[in-house]
């Protein structure tokens, strides 16, 4: 239910950069969010059609693009994607890894007339 | 038209937190976010640290809960300033309200500033309080299974705190397991096995924290 707290700070992020370029109305959004970001995408859209009503961005359409959650061994260097459970290095089995992709949240760009 | 503009969601919070942390470092105050699942011992271990460390170092204590402030009150027994943040049902602390409780504090009176984060091993991850260290508690009756299932936090924390050491003989819980799990996502990182009930492994935990104390920039 983070996702509350964070879709108001990207509205607010998004206000000030729309404003700061001059824009009237904000018309797409589009977010880069990692799989282990712990943010579901349908929580923020929900929230930003109450937190945007009266502003400029009301109506938005946000897009999301979603980072798979990706990890590289420490020991033999595999970059490899992380499905469920499976925390292993599937080239040399070790656990020794080290997450890479996957921890982003930003705000990619704004789409304005 | 499309603007790119690649700034972090939760910039603002960070530039926050980056002012808390400006503002500790000036007062000379280390801080510690502690976070854990609802129950670890979060409370428990800040109530142990106080009572081994009050008579030496100047202490002082944030609390974080949704609701009550029945954390609050037992630091308070103990002597020492504390605010109780209320959170209303959300389900971390942000740098904000952190910069709030200051205005409540003596910062000038304290050298070490322990922040007990709302139960929770996803949401705070996400927000930098101003800290300096994250202490992830994590305890042995939640199964030795936690790190892989909240990978985020147990690779961003400082330092993970194993408490309830003393229930080992009577759970399922594969030692040797979790410690390989929590290196495996944090190169490096310390682990302090600890009982908060029966003292185990305590001294150890404050014997670190007092010279991480002495290790910090002086303020004179």
């Amino acid at each position: 239910m983070h996702e509350l707290s964070i879709t108001k700070s990207m509205l607010d992020l998004v206000l000030d950069q729309a404003q700061k370029n001059g824009a009237e109305k904000v018309q797409g959004i589009t977010l880069v969010i990692g799989e282990m970001s712990g943010v579901v995408d349908d929580c923020v859209r929900f929230y930003f059609d109450f937190l945007s009503k009266g502003t400029i961005a009301e109506g938005a359409h946000i897009s999301v693009k979603i980072m798979p959650a990706q990890a590289r061994c420490r020991e033999c260097g595999k970059q490899f994607k992380l499905n469920g459970l499976d925390w292993l290095c599937p080239s040399c089995g070790t656990t020794q890894i080290n997450i890479v992709e996957g921890k982003e949240l930003y705000l990619e760009s704004i789409e304005v007339p | 038209m499309k603007i790119k503009i690649l700034k972090d969601i939760l910039s603002a919070n960070d530039q926050r937190a980056k002012e808390n942390r400006e503002l500790l470092n000036r007062n000379g105050i280390l801080a510690i976010n502690f976070t854990a699942s609802p129950g670890a011992g979060k409370t428990s271990l800040i109530l142990e640290t106080i009572n081994r460390l009050k008579a030496d170092i100047k202490i002082g204590v944030v609390e974080g809960d949704v609701s009550s402030s029945l954390d609050a009150e037992m630091v308070v027994k103990k002597g020492v300033p504390v605010v109780q943040i209320n959170t209303g049902g959300t389900c971390h602390l942000d740098a904000t309200m952190v910069a709030s409780a200051f205005n409540n504090l003596p910062l000038e009176e304290i050298e070490l500033l322990l922040i007990e984060n709302v139960g929770n091993l996803i949401c705070p991850a996400a927000f930098a309080l101003g800290e300096d260290l994250n202490v992830l508690i994590s305890s042995v009756p939640e199964g030795d299974d936690k790190p892989h299932k909240y990978p985020v936090m147990f690779s961003k924390a400082h330092l993970v705190v194993l408490n309830k050491i003393d229930l080992l003989p009577h759970v399922l819980f594969d030692l040797p397991a979790f410690t390989e799990a929590v290196k495996g996502l944090n190169n490096g990182v310390e682990i302090f096995e600890v009982s908060c009930k029966t003292g185990q492994g305590i001294e150890r935990w404050t014997s670190w924290l007092s010279n991480r104390l002495n290790k910090r920039p002086s303020t004179s």
